[in-house]
């Protein structure tokens, strides 16, 4: 009785505001509009998308994007991790992880375009690159894929330390030191023992952030422009600006469901379990 | 003679204002078991580590089979480490655990088995080497650890307290695997630890170590009958110890008297003067115990005191009495023909001990009569 009523807040969450409104976009995907006012029970959504090939390729395009994305937040990620976790002494560790945590005091918005402002023609960067003689004219550094990128790896960062700085603190130092101890040099350790120690770590913040990144809206849009090509903003365009609501619910499913058999298949290859991963997070 | 395993000259380590190792210098001959025996903080782990090659000496030198070691790495010493939580690596199985060092040597496939599914043999542990770490018992996991260690066949092996986790049956079962490994292998042991009785057991040389230095290196036995610090007859094993001024010299003897009036005769260790602060220890098995003082050793000073409260424990039983007119605290060892296991506190007994066989030290600074 009592455990039925401290999750009701949680269950009407769910059911109310996200269960719902799911099933209601799904009726709205799975018709068509035969007449004014008249829709009938069709797929022909979902089939617009596998035929036409601005829709699957923009799909693809954003999830390569998203899988680069990814993989550079966690090269970026895993030495920032290490170092709170491993080697800073006292507080160095908490000032290093706070540092990464201010950017999100301030909304994405500002955020994007704060990278706007330092990166277009007229901005910042290119005026220093002028300067610096590195070029003659200030170049437009916005509205490139490059630029997309690092927007993104930029917005996702603190979601790879997390996982990855409680990940790396549960791993011993003795183990670290055993491994020396017994003839293997810092690279081996790197492979043999640290990364199967964070595996968990890695893939949850891994998860998190291409989930994020391939969601994402307002970052590729600002920054990519025109160019951007994001899937997001196909959404918003069938929704929006043509009014397509029920284009635009098939489309917000497909990349739902793509998206999930893209982890899924990334969990099966490095053999982790969902479970274990989410635990850890 | 050969070159010893292990030489250290004169070895320093200092951090922030602490001096953790003091100028030690001592050396290990091969095939021995030697054993660092000190209190919690005494610098035996740096000094370990040290060996290891984790920290470097501030001042000193350290040879392993002859071989200077300074600005060696870790990974590159002919030096392999138990520790004390063992660090078995849990994403690995048994058997990837201890052909972990083959394969850094670049061991192949085929050998690296061989020898260690021989070594988890010779340990005792054949056939596990599918399994995982964590389905193995503390025993087990200690007897990896070394496997681990002994397939490289170091010229030393260091072993951090690797009792300290286990059971005390399981503890007593380990020390005497342990001893049987070392004199099967034959490979130098230093073993480090707080436990005296670990260190006497095993060792064929212990080293007493006290904020930073070796108070005394020797053979169990001379640690146990022949101390030559206070701190070493008082830390190695049960001693009873007792502080007076000495009132007279007699050649080897010290007769010394407690503030409160028990005079008492013991072999003089070191130099002191009539006059001066000492220390008596006393072991409570050299006393003797009888029903009154005719029944004692006539050759042999008398005391009398009262039973305070008998410490039954088998074959270690003792007795805790206060001595009569001084209160103060002595313990006796019962016989362990069980003479006397019907001792009750408040009763009276005489006891006596031989002078020759306590030991009389000038008193340490800091202590008071």
């Amino acid at each position: 009785m009592v455990l039925g009523l401290l999750l009701a807040p949680a269950l009407f969450w769910l059911l109310a505001l996200v269960l719902l409104p799911h099933v209601d976009l799904a009726i709205l995907s799975l018709r068509e509009r035969v007449g004014p006012r008249q829709y009938a029970a069709s797929l022909a959504q979902y089939k617009t998308f596998f035929e036409e090939p601005l829709y699957w390729h923009v799909f693809l395009r954003t999830a390569v994007m998203s899988v680069i994305a990814t993989f550079l937040t966690l090269l970026l990620a895993f030495p920032i991790a290490w170092i709170i976790a491993k080697l800073a002494r006292g507080r160095a560790g908490s000032l290093l992880f706070i540092v990464c945590l201010i950017p999100f005091w301030v909304s994405e918005t500002v955020r994007t375009l704060g990278w706007m402002i330092l990166l277009r023609e007229s901005g910042v960067l290119p005026a220093l690159l002028v300067k610096l003689g590195l070029a003659s004219v200030p170049p437009e550094l916005l509205y490139r894929d490059a630029t997309i990128l690092v927007g993104l790896v930029y917005t996702s960062l603190l979601f790879m330390v997390v996982p990855l700085v409680t990940a790396l603190e549960s791993l011993d130092n003795s183990l670290i030191e055993a491994a020396y101890d017994l003839g293997a040099g810092g690279f081996t350790i790197l492979r043999k023992i640290v990364i199967p120690h964070a595996a968990p770590g890695i893939t949850a913040g891994c998860i998190v952030v291409f989930m994020l990144t391939l969601g994402n809206y307002l970052t590729p849009t600002l920054l990519g422009g025109k160019n951007s090509q994001w899937f997001t903003e196909q959404i918003y365009t069938q929704f929006i600006t043509r009014f397509n609501w029920e284009q635009g619910a098939a489309f917000g499913f497909l990349l739902l469901g793509l998206s999930t058999a893209l982890v899924v298949a990334g969990l099966k290859i490095t053999g982790q379990q969902f479970g274990d991963v989410m635990r850890r997070t | 003679m050969s070159t010893p395993d292990l030489t250290a000259e004169r070895l320093v380590k200092r951090f922030a204002n602490h001096l953790a190792v003091d100028s030690l210098s001592f050396s290990v001959q091969r095939g021995s078991f030697f054993s660092i025996l000190g209190p919690s903080g005494c610098g035996k782990t740096t000094l370990l580590r040290m060996i290891a090659g984790f920290i470097a000496p501030d001042e000193g030198d350290i040879a392993i089979g002859g071989k200077s070691m300074s600005g060696v790495a870790p990974n590159r010493r002919p030096v392999n480490m138990v520790f004390q939580q063992l660090a078995l690596f849990p994403m690995m199985s048994v058997g990837e655990n201890v052909a972990f060092g083959l394969a850094r040597r670049g061991m192949d496939r085929q050998e690296r088995l061989q020898r260690s599914n021989a070594m988890l043999e010779r340990v005792g542990l054949a056939g596990a080497s599918a399994k995982r770490v964590d389905e193995l018992s503390g025993g087990q996991r200690q007897r990896v650890a070394i496997a681990r260690s002994l397939v490289l066949e170091p010229t030393l092996l260091l072993l951090d307290e690797p009792l300290g986790a286990l059971d005390l049956k399981l503890r007593e079962h380990m020390k005497i695997e342990l001893k049987q490994l070392q004199a099967a292998f034959g490979t130098t042991f230093v073993y480090i630890t707080h436990d005296q009785s670990e260190a006497l057991v095993l060792s064929d040389h212990v080293a007493v170590m006290h904020e930073g230095r070796f108070e005394q290196i020797g053979t169990p036995q001379d640690l146990y009958y022949r101390p030559q610090t206070p701190f070493v007859a008082g830390f190695v094993g049960a001693n009873n110890r007792i502080v007076g001024r000495a009132t007279v010299r007699n050649g080897a003897m010290t007769e010394m008297t407690t503030a409160d009036g028990w005079s008492m005769r013991a072999l003089q260790y070191g130099d002191s003067a009539v006059g001066d602060a000492v220390e008596v220890f006393v072991r409570p098995e050299i006393a003797t115990l009888a029903r009154s003082a005719a029944d004692l050793p006539p050759d042999q000073p008398a005391h009398s005191g009262e039973v305070q409260s008998v410490l039954f424990d088998g074959a270690n039983s003792a007795v805790l009495l206060q001595e009569i007119k001084t209160r103060r605290e002595f313990r006796i060892a019962l016989p362990q023909t069980g003479q006397f296991s019907d001792l009750r506190p408040h009763e009276k007994i005489a006891f006596s001990f031989d002078p020759q066989r306590a030991v009389c030290f000038a008193a340490r600074s800091g202590v008071t009569v």
